[in-house]
């Protein structure tokens, strides 16, 4: 290959994003291999879960920058070579085309969708060329993009955040995710976070009365009211006479088992209220987060699967925590997976719902690992992926481009290969990143906003981050530093419907949409339709005309459950082709971001779909069209 | 849940949770309670180590009587490049202060001597040994040793020269179950040592066969029959090693172009380790030792070659039962 003296390696100015599980173990490569001007980028500080691969951190950086730390680390065994620290986000303004512009080659080590997308269109906008990388548990890729060369990290669309329709989540849980969503989106945010946001929560069915105010009242603690009391008029208002009111509804029961209601004095005894009221000494010295419902009743192992009575005393004592030792916080808390206790109410509250509908118990651990998308990681497959990133940023530096390779690191082999290398796909002629393609919007422009534009289509699918928007040559929106007198007009325009604003939009009208940091225009032509199917299309709106594989399209329609699908097995393909490095597996669609996969909060609070980042979303990924990949392929 | 029913401490439950995530709370029960050794502390057998860590088995002892030199210090991210520091220490002495601070959790060893001079009780303190950096008649001698103990000790050897590396396997007798479509299988593999490995004829290979094994093979009988000690090459033995080349393919009545003179050329010239090759190895290593360990997963029978000028990871079968395939 080349060796560490070699001036391609010496003298190559390097971009690092992203600090954890993958960028540890790339950072150590890169500086054993002889790489001596590694910049680092990445927001997130240290965890406890991060030591068990991101080796460069101990328990006492916990907390600490994770780029700093990282690189204080390396500097440790190799002091000659310079690594600069960046703790920031790297879609900061602050990272713009020129300071991509000075490096030769950029190395992606990244947890999530959004970033990735973001620094695909800088590469492209810079003309750097990208090294893409992902893990979930011993499945891992590298992929790499240089522009007019290979495809771009958007070329083919990825699928997007498994959502829910709401009335599954309200209604008809039938599986253990449908609970957990219940727990962390609704009952979660309606006691403990923001009062004014929408919640769906007492939403059973069109016919229900349910808007009135005296329904929201229910959740509402009165200063008076003993803790214990108020937990279980809660306790029985939503496992008990929901349920009795959504069986009252006959329709819904014709196909399905019927729910049972749950109340409270069922599962506890009477004696309940006094045994609490003796755990305060219990949590004496406790500081916020250390607050658990577990420890003050005595129950240790998280990967118990509790009884109904364990649950409802954990739902119970979590509430009354909340409630006396963070009080504070009551009206701004969000879930948190790394909050033990929101995650223990999520858990109780989670499998009290799931005894109710039928649906298996699950372990505090199984439910914290679906509330918090925590993708399973391990450190060889980082280790191994780090290597492969090395090896192909070595050949992007010596503009070796017939050795350029995507590679996937497989848990069975297919025909004897563990590691599987594929020749590049040429650039998606039709990719709206990359081809400057328009992209085609069916929506009502008599009834949509053009904040459900901004909202759903601009900022959620296509990923741009500072919008500006032109109808022809009308300026109808711009995001960023502006303009007071213009904010109030853009504002007004938010609010109007499509087809009342000043240049009104209508079917067949042409917008273009531009962000300035992301140097990526796109022109959106706006095809009116009267009905939207609320379940399938819970936007109103449907975005389409980068291409679709057709296997895609097939992909899509399977709804994959949240979590657990990480070992699904790629299937091998047989080739005539003896020695050839283009053999191809058609690999399934999975998803391969190492580490915690944080779910995009801001859209979900815009959304009345309830979301759930799943496992298998945010990824790059082989489709099973084995005739696609051949002609694809760069030659 | 099998195993003795031991529970993972909160501290371990936290530490470990996306790894048991992956492989289950006994899986990482057993990991505790495993006991690993490792002969030769080149940079893949560091990264390797790294990795085991981590994961948390229950000890790992380190040997490698050799002090520092350059060398050791480009491929070696264990070993702070400070004479202060590693003046007058050993190798292993030096990775196992490094090794210790990854995880407080695993207990790091030294132990001193040549590879040849630990019996076979010493073995059987082990799970997993795996050794690098040595001649193959000292690695015959070590699986054999492994293979005589009470109980099962899992045997690696692993080897990485320029841009591509070897790992060999023996589990011996090896059961494990795995799930598929909802349905559990038990599987039986047997193992061949390495010195019946290598014994198969080459002529029994399939006509894709790594062309890394042949010039490994190659290169490691240039060496034992020169009496050097292990990666001890240059290419001033070029000539020479080509001339072995020959002689063997002759005499296992194998086409020659199956070990091209292009790539012994490579792994001649240049015997220092590629980081991100190790990185690769080591990690393929550490994944394979940690199935074994949990009884988790299909592991590779029971060769494996990764090289860097093509990009594959292969796996490759070689034993009496898979001649003629
Ligand atoms: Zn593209």
């Amino acid at each position: 290959m080349a060796s560490a003296s070699s001036p391609v390696i010496k003298d190559a100015k390097v971009l690092m994003v992203g600090a954890g599980g993958i960028g540890c173990e790339l950072l150590k490569t890169l500086a054993l291999s002889g790489f001596s001007d590694i910049h680092i980028i990445d927001m997130d500080t240290i965890e406890v879960s991060n030591l068990n691969r991101q080796f460069l951190f101990r328990q006492s950086h916990v907390g600490q920058s994770k780029a700093k730390v990282a690189r204080d680390a390396v500097l440790k065994f190799r002091p000659k070579i310079n690594i600069t620290s960046y703790h920031a986000n790297v879609k900061d303004p602050d990272f713009d085309v020129d300071f991509f512009k000075e490096f030769n080659v950029v190395l992606n080590g990244l947890d999530n969708l959004d970033a990735r997308r973001h620094v695909n269109r800088l590469c492209l906008a810079a003309d750097v060329p990208l090294v893409e990388s992902g893990t979930t548990g011993f499945l891992g890729q590298v992929t790499v993009h240089v522009k007019g060369r290979t495809e771009c990290y958007e070329c083919q669309p990825k699928p997007a955040p498994k959502t829910y329709p709401v009335c599954t989540i309200t209604s008809t849980p039938s599986k253990f995710v449908h609970c957990i969503v219940w727990a962390k989106e609704l009952l979660f945010s309606k006691l403990f976070g923001d009062k004014n946001q929408d919640n769906d929560l007492n939403v059973r069915s069109s016919d229900a009365a349910s808007s009135s105010k005296n329904v929201d009242d229910i959740f509402e603690h009165n200063n008076d009211e003993d803790i214990t009391q108020y937990g279980r008029r809660i306790f029985d208002h939503v496992f008990g006479y929901n349920i009795e009111l959504a069986l009252s509804n006959e329709e819904t029961w014709k196909n399905r088992n019927r729910p049972k209601p749950i109340y409270s004095k069922d599962v506890l005894s009477d004696d309940f209220a006094k045994q609490n009221g003796n755990l305060d000494n219990d949590n004496a010295c406790s500081d916020g987060l250390s607050v658990s419902a577990m420890s003050s009743l005595g129950m240790k192992n998280p990967q118990d699967v509790w009884s109904l009575r364990e649950n409802s005393r954990i739902l119970l004592e979590a509430l009354r925590l909340f409630f006396t030792k963070r009080e504070k916080e009551i009206g701004n808390l969000s879930f948190d997976k790394d909050d033990q206790l929101a995650v223990e109410f999520v858990t109780a509250a989670a499998n009290i719902r799931a005894a109710s509908f039928g649906i298996p118990l699950h372990s505090l651990f199984e439910a914290k690992g679906i509330a918090g998308n925590i993708v399973h990681a391990v450190a060889t497959t980082n280790a191994v992926i780090a290597g492969l990133i090395v090896i192909e940023a070595i050949k992007v530096l010596k503009n070796d481009v017939n050795k350029y390779r995507m590679t996937y690191c497989l848990e069975h082999p297919s025909r004897n290969l563990l590691l599987m290398p594929v020749e590049p796909f040429e650039p998606n002629k039709s990719c709206y990143v990359c081809s400057e393609s328009p992209v085609l919007l069916e929506i009502n422009t008599n009834r949509s906003k053009l904040k459900d534009v901004v909202e759903k289509i601009i900022k959620a699918k296509l990923g741009m981050n500072l919008p500006l928007i032109m109808n022809a040559s009308n300026l109808l929106y711009e995001a960023g530093d502006i303009e007071e007198d213009m904010v109030a007009i853009y504002d007004a325009n938010l609010e109007k419907v499509l087809a009342e604003l000043p240049s009104p939009v209508t079917g067949g009208t042409m917008l273009t949409v531009e962000d300035f940091q992301q140097e990526l225009k796109c022109n959106i032509n706006i095809k009116h339709r009267e009905e939207f199917d609320e379940e399938k299309e819970p936007d109103g709106m449907v975005l389409s005309g980068w291409t679709q594989p057709a296997s895609a399209e097939e992909t899509k329609d399977k709804s994959v459950s949240n979590g657990a699908n990480t070992s699904d097995a790629p299937t091998a393909a047989e080739s005539e082709n003896d020695d050839d490095i283009g053999i191809v597996s058609p690999v399934k669609k999975r998803k391969l971001p190492d580490d915690s996969n944080k779910p995009n909060t801001d859209d979900a609070k815009h959304q009345k779909q309830l979301q759930v980042i799943d496992d298998e979303d945010d990824l790059v990924m082989l489709d099973g069209n084995l005739d696609g990949f051949k002609k694809r392929r760069v030659s | 849940m099998d195993g003795d029913g031991e529970e993972l401490t909160a501290q371990e439950t936290a530490l470990y949770d996306r790894q048991i995530r992956v492989w289950g709370a006994d899986a990482q029960r057993r990991l505790s309670k495993a006991h690993v050794l490792v002969y030769g502390m080149k940079g893949t057998i560091s990264e390797f180590c790294k990795n085991i860590v981590l994961a948390g088995v229950g000890s790992l002892t380190l040997i490698d009587d050799r002090l520092v030199t350059e060398e050791v210090l480009s491929s070696n991210f264990l070993i702070p490049p400070d004479e202060d520091v590693y003046g007058g220490k050993t190798i292993a002495e030096l990775c196992c202060d490094s090794l210790k601070d990854f995880n407080p959790m695993v207990r790091v060893f030294v132990e001193k001597g040549d590879l040849s001079s630990f019996d076979v009780e010493f073995f059987s303190k082990f799970d997993v040994v795996v050794v690098s950096c040595c001649s193959r008649s000292a690695k015959k001698l070590a699986n054999e040793k492994c293979r005589k103990a009470s109980k099962r000790v899992a045997f690696y050897t692993v080897d990485c020269r320029d841009s591509s590396g070897e790992i060999f396997v023996d589990l011996q007798d090896y059961k494990y179950s795995k799930k598929k479509n909802e349905e559990t299988i038990e599987c039986h593999l047997k193992y061949p040592s390495f010195e019946d490995a290598l014994s198969v004829p080459w002529r029994a290979f399939h006509r894709r066969m790594s062309k890394l094994y042949f010039a490994m093979r190659v290169i490691e009988k240039f060496e034992e029959a020169e009496g050097r000690s292990a990666g001890d090459v240059s290419e001033a033995d070029l000539s020479n090693v080509l001339k072995l080349k020959k002689e063997l393919c002759t005499a296992q009545s194998l086409n020659e172009s199956h070990v091209p003179d292009t790539l012994l050329e490579r792994l001649v010239a240049d015997t220092t380790e590629f980081p991100p090759v190790c990185a690769v190895i080591g990690g393929i290593l550490g994944q394979e030792v940690i199935k074994a360990i949990s009884g988790k997963g299909d592991p590779i029978k029971n060769f494996f070659y990764f090289d860097a000028s093509d990009g594959k990871g292969v796996i490759e079968d070689i034993s009496d039962s898979n001649a003629g395939k």
